[in-house]
């Protein structure tokens, strides 16, 4: 498959259904590469997956891409590839494709049908930008007749906080939008921090919008909990230390990437919260503490 | 003791078991038997009695039928409190021809009698007999978990049970009163109230001092080697691993197997006396211990089919492939995962001599990482003179301070990396003492602590202090000289001081950011993961 096919059909995916991941359009995109894939070896067939993966992330530099697509190819041919022929191998490897998007494609649910149980009613909460899965879980709970209101920051410098706005106040749910620098001014009123997140790192941190690691160290010096909602493709085979130990290829857009020459003048995109400062994990594997995200990944990935 | 010979009929599948519980049987009622004749005596002392008994129970064993000559040293280590496990593995293996009919009808009678006389005596437990620290309590009666001897020692009963298994952990074919016996070593000087639980020798007094010549007991590159770890000339969790299993090679390479022995359990108990000797040396590390468990176990599954110099040839591969595996290509790992993490520009903080981070290091500097590196020591050991010099060797841009100075210094490091003597099952980091101190500043001014250990250090104990177990220095380390006048010369004559010269403290997992082993970069608190992953695959 050509490389501009390949990217104009995650782009497809992305613009043909909003609410889905970037990471489950990327694995749909792979999906449909496997299929129409004319290789004929096993070995020749990774390569190619790989460098598909890398095409995408060269598109969509979101860590979830990355991750979504390590894990996919982990899943295919984490099955006995011993029969003769290539092309029942190959089917296999699609059948079981096929099973990995069917769950990921659940996964929302599930985290979103464990998470509202901890919004009690009257709850104050506060989010950071736009996402999706904490939309869901906020719609959970709605659903379930709670009442509770909701503090978004604005998220520059894209303005995604306004977005959040807008979808909430479809649900008729009580919204305010505040800058990002009144976080800690506004954490004395909420009870409960909930954010998504872009990728787990293996110490059982988060990597997300800036401004997140931001919103952590307050909700910890004001000793609130702060939850993190995200799905387990979102794991990722990481281990920052620190802000600066973030892969550059994460922290700017792609296009940024490939266009500007002195990073140092560029706003990372994302940031590094470690994992002292999470109180709980939400995912479709259960609800974890940071230090049992090592353990779920060394079961993915080992 | 009167054998009965009756002849009931035996299942052949239980026989299996049966002999294990013949022999645990078989024990508890030589332990009562022992404990009514003290109790008939008066107080005299009890070794008498024993020996006398030991001499019987030679020739009575010997008088059912076919009983294979392993018997005797497991019936002499059964009055033992403890029977020391590894043995009862070979011994309950051993049921070949013994007359099992009339052991077994003579069992059901003593315990008819046990279960009457149970009720009124006291347990042999309590006493908080001494044990390995690897035993598994499965014992028959009441369990009580069993304090390690290496931290009883300030009660004498213990002590004086002690002295006498290691009299009894003899090659049998050596008279009791031979001179090969080991010795057991004495404590030396004052010690601290809050460590009085642990040894405390001398540099000056070698346990080899008090052995004979020839020693027909310890081989004689177990004594090198013993000498070696008391003089501290092979110190460092790595090399005193590597030294212990060539010291073993050289063992396996000169053992020839007596005739109706099996190599598989024969060796087993070979070893048992030279690893007493070499814990009286000094203490045991996790990763020795660790070492030594692996070769037990290949021993016993060596096949009893299989011909002497095969076995010995196939073991001595072993013991190299676990070398290879677990030390040096652990090492090559690390160093991979470790690079990393190493970035241009970076100020590396490291403590005392660490051959692991040595190594890394170096390889670092190999790929052309630009970086400096902190290297912080401390008294009385000043291993961190061994690393500086190893590190400026390569031409690596280094500075050297104190331990005192580690809070000035640290604001302008970017990482710590340290070493790890043992990683233990709760996450916790057991380290050259200092280590501890060193990562809590670190914490304290936000700087990453990496800690690299490789996988065959992990341990199954679990420890939140430093207190629990450790290791006493030779005090007299302490003393220094300087101009001409040396301080604590005559400590010993003042009676309210104390030297502590502490080897080993415990750093908690909230300390330690990231550890590195040869499987990965694993937070500190998945350590237990490892060691279930590792079981699983054993």
């Amino acid at each position: 498959l050509d490389k501009i096919v390949l990217v104009e059909y995650f782009r497809a995916q992305m613009r043909k259904d909003p609410d889905m991941a970037s990471a489950v359009a990327a694995i749909r995109t792979l999906l449909e590469f496997l299929k129409r894939d004319k290789g004929e070896t096993i070995l020749g067939l990774r390569e190619s997956l790989k460098w598909a993966t890398d095409c995408l992330t060269g598109e969509d530099s979101s860590v979830a891409v990355s991750s979504g697509g390590e894990l996919f190819l982990r899943f295919i041919s984490l099955t006995s590839l011993e029969h003769q022929d290539l092309s029942r191998c190959k089917k296999v490897m699609e059948e079981r494709g096929e099973l990995f998007l069917e769950k990921i494609s659940m996964s929302r649910t599930k985290v979103a049908k464990l998470c509202h149980t901890f919004i009690k009613d009257g709850a104050k909460i506060l989010t950071h930008s736009y996402s999706r899965v904490v939309l869901r879980v906020l719609e959970k709970a709605a659903a379930e007749k709670k009442r509770f209101s909701v503090y978004v920051t604005e998220s520059q410098p894209d303005s995604a906080g306004r977005q959040m706005a807008e979808a909430l106040r479809k649900l008729n749910v009580p919204v305010t939008v505040v800058l990002d620098a009144a976080v800690g001014y506004v954490l004395e009123k909420v009870d409960l921090v909930i954010v998504g997140a872009e990728g787990v790192v293996e110490s059982g941190g988060i990597i997300n919008k800036i401004g997140t690691y931001q919103m952590a160290v307050c909700s910890k010096a004001h000793n609130k909990p702060f939850y993190v909602v995200a799905e387990s493709f979102k794991f990722v085979r990481l281990y920052p230390l620190n802000q600066q130990d973030v892969p550059d290829k994460f922290k700017y857009k792609a296009d940024t990437l490939k266009t500007v020459q002195n990073l140092s003048e560029e706003h990372p995109m994302i940031d590094y919260t470690p994992p002292s400062l999470i109180t709980l994990l939400f995912t479709d594997l259960g609800v974890l503490t940071p230090s049992a995200v090592s353990d779920e990944l060394i079961k993915l990935y080992l | 003791m009167v054998m009965f010979s009756l002849t009931p009929v035996l299942d052949v599948c239980t026989q299996q078991q049966e002999g294990k519980e013949l022999t645990k049987e078989e024990k508890q009622r030589l332990r009562k038997e022992k404990k009514q004749q003290k109790k008939s005596k008066e107080k005299k002392d009890d070794k008498p009695s024993r020996d006398s008994e030991k001499e019987k129970k030679p020739a009575s064993a010997a008088s059912p039928a076919p009983q294979t000559p392993t018997q005797p040293p497991a019936q002499k280590a059964a009055p033992a409190p403890v029977p020391v496990p590894a043995s009862e593995t070979p011994s309950a293996a051993d049921k070949p021809a013994k007359s099992k009919a009339e052991l077994k009808a003579e069992r059901r009678a003593r315990q008819e009698a046990e279960r009457a006389s149970k009720g009124k005596k006291g347990d042999v437990g309590p006493q908080a007999a001494p044990g390995k620290p690897k035993a598994p309590p499965s014992e028959l009666q009441p369990v009580v978990k069993r304090l390690p001897e290496h931290v009883q020692v300030d009660n004498p009963e213990v002590l004086k049970k002690l002295a006498k298994k290691l009299e009894r952990q003899q090659v049998y074919g050596c008279a009791p009163n031979c001179c090969g016996c080991i010795p057991l070593r004495s404590d030396y000087g004052y010690k601290v109230s809050l460590f009085s639980h642990l040894h405390q020798y001398s540099r000056k007094a070698p346990l080899t001092q008090q052995l004979g010549i020839p020693s027909t007991v310890i081989h004689p590159a177990i004594v090198r080697l013993g000498l070696q770890y008391s003089q501290g000339i092979v110190a460092g969790s790595n090399a005193r691993s590597v030294a212990l299993l060539h010291a073993f090679k050289q063992v396996i390479r000169d053992y020839t197997t007596p005739p109706n022995e099996e190599l598989s359990r024969d060796l087993v108990n070979r070893l048992k006396p030279y690893i007493s000797f070499l814990n009286q040396c000094r203490p045991l590390s996790a990763s020795m211990g660790n070492a030594i468990k692996y070769i037990k176990k290949e021993i016993s599954n060596i096949p009893s089919q299989c011909k002497e110099e095969e076995a010995k040839r196939k073991l001595l591969n072993c013991i190299d492939c676990y070398i290879n595996e677990k030390i040096v290509l652990a090492a090559k790992a690390i160093a991979k995962y470790s690079i990393e993490k190493i970035s241009d520009g970076d100020v590396i903080l490291v403590y005392g001599c660490s051959s692991l981070v040595n190594h890394i290091l170096c390889e670092a500097f190999e790929k052309n990482r630009k970086f400096r590196v902190i290297v912080v020591d401390s008294r009385p050991r000043l291993e961190g003179r061994e690393a500086l010099r190893r590190l400026v060797q390569k031409g690596i841009n280094c500075t050297y301070v104190l331990i005192s100075a580690v809070s000035y210094i640290l604001p302008e490091v970017s990482k710590v990396f340290l070493g790890a003597h043992a990683l233990l099952a709760n996450g916790y980091v057991m380290s050259r003492v200092g280590t501890s101190q060193i990562a809590l500043v670190a914490k304290a001014f936000n700087v990453p602590v990496l800690v690299c250990c490789e996988t065959y250090k992990f341990c199954e104990r679990v420890q939140t202090d430093s207190f629990v177990s450790n290791e006493l220095d030779d005090p007299d380390d302490l003393i220094v000289t300087r101009t001409g006048t040396t301080q604590l010369e005559h400590w010993q004559e003042v009676p309210s001081l104390g030297l502590l010269n502490l080897v080993y403290d415990v750093t908690p997992p909230d300390f330690v950011d990231l550890v590195i082993t040869d499987l990965g970069m694993i937070p500190c608190t998945s350590v237990p993961v490892v060691l279930r992953v590792k079981n699983v695959d054993q």
